[in-house]
Parts: structure tokens; sequence; C-alpha cells
């Protein structure tokens, strides 16, 4: 198989998807410089034309609207937002409009729309230029949001968001653009709402999206030195979560580690914990962890950005809490029953 | 490209007959909205209700212009768009009275009307919502070729929204095949236009962007329909959108069957001299000077169409609480 980079098969997505179907077009800033998307859209306007790789004025509100309504009269437009931060200017057009079409028309219209939007942080960019908004996105009845971590999944979602005919939020984060994998030429998708098990364990869960996805494979490799078998989830779609593919790992393993790019309150790592001890409330041995941001705008120093960002070790720290607390717990329980 | 200007677009061959037409939908679209008062009054109807009473000449005008395969977008006040498009009388009320039957499955209510087959895609109280997306049919009419336009209906109070400037700037730069239509009815919700901005001039909010703009007597169906068709064709012909500021006046409150008076707001005088203005009456003033003199038969052919449909309507189905989670994602696309 061909090894992309992530940004490279956010790109073969869509050239695959614009050679295939005439009605797709990318509208938002930035289009035609690398400056704003990286690799990932790299000369599609010229193998396209600009009429339909078309590069927008600043007007985030709409721009969007317009997309809306071009999928609303029958296009597949995607439209893109080189930073989540300034996207919130567009939320009419997301929030009131596109999600609510289906419900508020009886099902009888509906919005094919893809709505991109790139993470871009670090690099002492601050606090405008750094947000990760999806629990914001996934809060809202009517959308889909997914958040690739692999190159696979990168290409098989937008694949997939194309496809659908609802409003899908499509998040990716310049952090991953570097990194490779394979990725099958032809074009495939990968379903909506499917997690992905990316390695099997027995002791705890380490749930994952995105960035936290990848750091989560990395965790689980230091946990195996100290003789703690992680089974790995990569949600991958955050609106609709994969819950039979979580809950059925946390019946098996009781622990759970949740990884968020995002902040914690009303965060998705909180939606996720939530539901799992809804459903697995009795197959739990510990409390379930969760590894966010803090709830803090980004910094816009190197040193503080350190603190700030949690990674691997923060995931190990977490797993290991959960571990400990299962000990204890398992102990108070033998000490319960021999008591009895 | 050999562009078609449809015959919609050329002055009426028989003028007598067009304007009859406009007459019967204004009087339609009054005896409707008067009869959906009544039910906001008895409590029949218990969803907010904007009534464009004393402004249908500015949906029967532009409408006139358009073909079935043309788009329109709304907002809170869009009953008579809706009906001027072509939409089905006894599907709006019964999408009024929450009935399954109803153009939006009884889902949308007053405020959300659509007619897929007839071009109406949708109409949102968010104010302004629907301009950008008026600008996005416009942007997929023009990728697909041919001559079909969308059209936007907003009030004055959306050119206090930002997306609406970015959204003439849009048009203008793509030249998109769209008009803006803005009814200034003077007041947005209870507040004058002098509350609101210093500059009485929304005719001309478009030309910064590049978008040609035109002051029409909204209560004057055949001059808001021959400025509009000069619009349309300018849009049919690639040569890009037009704005339209309709002067006009609602007789009722900004929403319900009131004349604004539970608000707070003092029109009395105004609308006095509004009424006299009555874009029906003037029409029906035009055609008996043309020798028509059957229009109260007329007149009471379409009450009667108006009870028919209402009674029908009032006899269809509500929904049952079963379909609280149904429609939140399509199953499959639909739409045009």
């Amino acid at each position: 198989m061909r090894t992309l980079s992530y940004a490279q098969a956010i790109r073969e997505a869509h050239a695959q998807a614009l050679a295939r179907d005439p009605r797709v077009f990318v509208i938002g800033q930035g289009l035609w410089s690398p400056w704003y998307a990286g690799s990932s859209l790299d000369g599609l306007d010229r193998e396209f034309g600009r009429e339909r790789i078309v590069d927008s004025p600043v007007s985030e509100n709409a721009v969007t609207g317009l997309a809306v309504g071009a999928a609303l009269a029958g296009m597949r437009p995607i439209v893109f937002h080189p930073r989540m931060d300034f996207m919130l200017l567009a939320a009419d057009p997301i929030v009131n409009q596109a999600a609510n079409w289906s419900y508020l028309f009886g099902g009888m219209i509906s919005v094919p729309l893809v709505i991109r939007a790139v993470i871009n942080r670090g690099g002492e960019q601050g606090s405008q230029h750094s947000q990760a908004l999806h629990a914001m996105f996934m809060h809202v009845p009517g959308l889909k949001v997914v958040m690739p971590a692999t190159p696979y999944d990168a290409k098989g979602l937008l694949v997939a968001a194309i496809e659908d005919p609802n409003p899908v939020l499509y998040i990716d984060d310049r952090w991953l653009y570097a990194q490779t994998g394979d990725v099958p030429e032809q074009a495939y998708s990968i379903p909506i709402g499917s997690a992905a098990v990316r390695r099997q364990g027995r002791d705890i869960t380490l749930i994952g999206v995105s960035t936290m996805a990848a750091n989560n494979l990395k965790a689980a490799a230091a946990l195996e030195r100290e003789g703690i078998q992680a089974e790995v989830i990569d949600l991958r779609s955050l609106k609709p979560w994969d819950r039979e593919t979580v809950c059925a790992s946390v019946r098996k393993t009781g622990r759970a580690v949740v990884s968020d790019p995002g902040w914690r309150t009303a965060g998705a790592a909180s939606a996720i914990a939530a539901e799992i001890y809804d459903g697995e409330f009795h197959a739990l041995y510990a409390p379930i962890e969760r590894v966010t941001l803090p709830d803090a705008p980004a910094p816009s120093s190197r040193v503080e950005e350190l603190a700030y960002y949690p990674g691997e070790r923060e995931i190990v720290e977490a797993a290991l809490r959960a571990m400990g607390a299962s000990r204890s717990v398992s102990m108070r329980a033998r000490s319960a029953r021999s008591a009895a | 490209m050999n562009i078609d200007i449809r015959s919609s677009c050329l002055p009426p061959e028989d003028a007598t007959a067009w304007l009859l037409e406009r007459w019967s939908m204004m009087l339609l679209i009054r005896r409707a909205e008067e009869a959906i008062a009544a039910m906001v009054e008895t409590a029949e109807a218990l969803c907010p209700c904007h009534l464009s009473i004393g402004q249908e000449a500015v949906a029967a005008g532009v409408c006139a212009a358009l073909t079935n395969s043309d788009t329109i977008w709304g907002g809170h006040r869009s009953h008579g768009h809706y009906l001027a498009k072509g939409g089905s009388l006894e599907m709006l009320f019964a999408e009024v009275l929450g009935r399954i039957s109803g153009c939006s499955g009884g889902r949308g209510r007053s405020m959300h009307l659509a007619s897929r087959e007839m071009g109406i895609l949708g109409t949102v109280p968010i104010v302004a919502g629907t301009v950008p997306l008026a600008a996005g049919a416009a942007f997929a009419a023009r990728m697909r070729g041919g001559t079909d336009i969308a059209v936007a209906f907003f009030g004055d109070g959306a050119f206090e929204e930002g997306h609406v400037h970015e959204s003439l700037n849009l048009a203008a730069l793509y030249r998109l095949p769209v008009v803006f239509v803005c009814e200034n009815n003077l007041y947005s919700s209870h507040l004058h236009w002098s509350e609101r901005r210093v500059a009485d001039r929304l005719d001309r909010a478009g030309e910064v962007h590049g978008v040609p703009g035109r002051r029409v007597d909204g209560n004057d169906a055949e001059a808001v329909y021959s400025a509009a068709a000069e619009g349309v064709a300018r849009a049919r012909r690639g040569e890009g959108p037009t704005l339209l500021e309709c002067r006009t006046f609602r007789w009722r409150g900004h929403v319900g069957a009131s004349w604004d008076a539970d608000v707070g707001v003092e029109r009395r005088g105004e609308l006095a001299e509004w009424l006299k203005l009555d874009p029906i009456a003037r029409t029906a003033g035009r055609l008996i000077a043309l020798g028509v003199h059957d229009l109260e038969g007329r007149e009471h052919a379409i009450m009667t169409r108006v009870g028919e449909a209402l009674e029908r309507a009032r006899a269809d189905e509500l929904p049952g609480p079963d379909r609280v989670l149904q429609h939140v994602w399509a199953e499959a696309a639909c739409g045009r």
C-alpha cells in the first residue's frame, strides 16, 4: 500500500470527489495559498479551476450561508475554515440553519454539506489562533462531527462526509498533517459513527479522538512497560459516537481514560464519560479519568504551552491513577467480603 | 451563451388578465392571513404568526416575474411569499395548525414554510438568515448553467445584520443571479427605522459592493413587478445581482393579530395614511378603470376557496409524540 501524509490524504479525498461529482465545490479562505491549508489543498485550484475551488472574501458567515444554500439547491459544497476560531462568526448558518433544516422541514429537505474546520495551535499563537471547539458543535442536534487521527481516516471520513446527506463538521488538526500512514489509492469511506480499536488490551481502555488518539497509542506502549495492557479506541466520530465499541471495551477492562483535545467543562470527554457511567457503572472498577485541556484559554508562550497541552505523560498518569484506584477498590471489596 | 429571458420578464401581453391575476393573488394572501389572524385570536393557532397584511403587492409583484424552477427564500413574515410563488393554500393552513399534511410536515409552522416543487426552499425567523442561502442557491444555479435565479425576501431590519452586507459583496463578486428584495415596512418589530439608523436610503445599501439598487412603491403591484422583472432579467442574463427596496407598511403588529397597541407602539396616524394606499384597493381601481366589473363575484370565490382549504386542513391529522426524534438527520439526500 502507498504511504501518504495526513495532509496529502485530505487532498486526495478532495481531488477524487471533485473529479467524480460535478456538484462538489470548495469555498473558503486561503484555498489558493499554502499558507492557510498546508498541503491539504495543494494545487486543487489549478487542477479543477478557480470556479470550483473558490478562495473567498473574509466573510465567514455569508460564505458558510452560501454553502448551506448551495447544498439546499442541489450542490455538494465543502466550506473551508482554515482556523476554527474564526468559524464562530458562522455559528448562525451552521447551528441555526444547516443543523435544523431537516428537522424543521419535516425531513423533506436535507443539507448535504461538509464544513471543514482546521485546528491550528501551538507555536505561541495564543488564544484566538488555537481553539478546539468540537464540543460546542457536538452539542447541537442535526450536526455530525468527525475528527480523524490518521491519514487513512482523514481520507475515508472526508469521503463519507461528502457522501452524507447531512451537514458534517470535519475537523482536522495541523499537528497531524505530517503524520504518515497507509492510504489506499481508490476512494473509500469510513462509516461516520464507527470507532476503531487500535490496540487490544485487557486492563484499561484508553479512549481518544484526533491528536489525543495518537497520544493514546504512545501512552499504551509506555503502560505496557509497566505491565499494563491498554486497549486503545480511536473514536474518529464525536457525533454520533460509537457507544457500542466503547462500552464493550469498558465491560472487558473495567477502567477507562477519556482523552480530549478540548476543554474540560461540558467537553467531549465529559459527555462520553457520563454516557459510560450511565451504561456501564457496574462494570467499572475505578472512576473514569479524563485528560483534557484545563479550563483556560490557550497561552501564548512556549513555557506555558508545554504546561497547557496534555500528551502521552498525562494519559499514562491518568491510567496509573485508574489502575491504583482499582487496586484499592478490589482490596476494599475483598475486605468487605472477608468481614461478611 | 444563448439566454432565454422568458416571457415572464416581458411586459404582459394581456394587461387586464395579468392585473386580475395579481389582484386575485393579493386578495388570496390577505384573506388567508385574516383567517390565520382569527385563529391566533381564538388560540387555535398557537405558533407565532407574523402577518403581511398591507404588504401583499411585494410578494405578488416579485413572484410574477419568476418561474417554478427559480428559488425564493424568506423570513418570519412569509405566508405571502409562499402563496405567491405557488405554495399550496391548504398546506399553508395545515402547517400553521401543525398538521402532518402541512408544507413542512407540521414541524415548521408559520415561520418555516417550504415547497421543493415550487422552488420555495425555506423561510426562517432568524433575521436575514436566508439571505446568504439565497446567494448560495444562485451560486448553485450559476454552476449548473441555465437561467434559474434566486430571490431573497427580507425586511428593513435585516440591513442591521452584517451578513446581509457580506452577501451583497459575494453576490456582486461572483456575479450571482440573485435579486435581493427588501420589504421596507418602516418598522423592525416595534422600532421605527429612525430609531435604528440615521439614513433612509436602503436602496443604496449595495452600492459600495457593486450591487445596483432601486426604490419602489411597494404598495403598487405593477411597479414592484416591473422593477423585479428588470432585476430578474439582469440576473438571467448573467449580469449579477440587483437590490430592490420596496416601501410598504404592515397593518398589523409585528407578531400576532393585534395592531401593535399591545406592545406600546403608537402608529395610528401613520397607519391611517397607509390604509389609503391599500395595494389591493389600488389594483382594484385600475381593474375597474380597465372595465372589469365582476370583482365582487371573484372575491366571493376566493373567500370560498380559503374557507374550504381551512376546513380541509383542520380535518387533517396532528402528529403523535412518537415523532419527536424523527428527521434530526436525513436518511438520504432530498432537495433539488
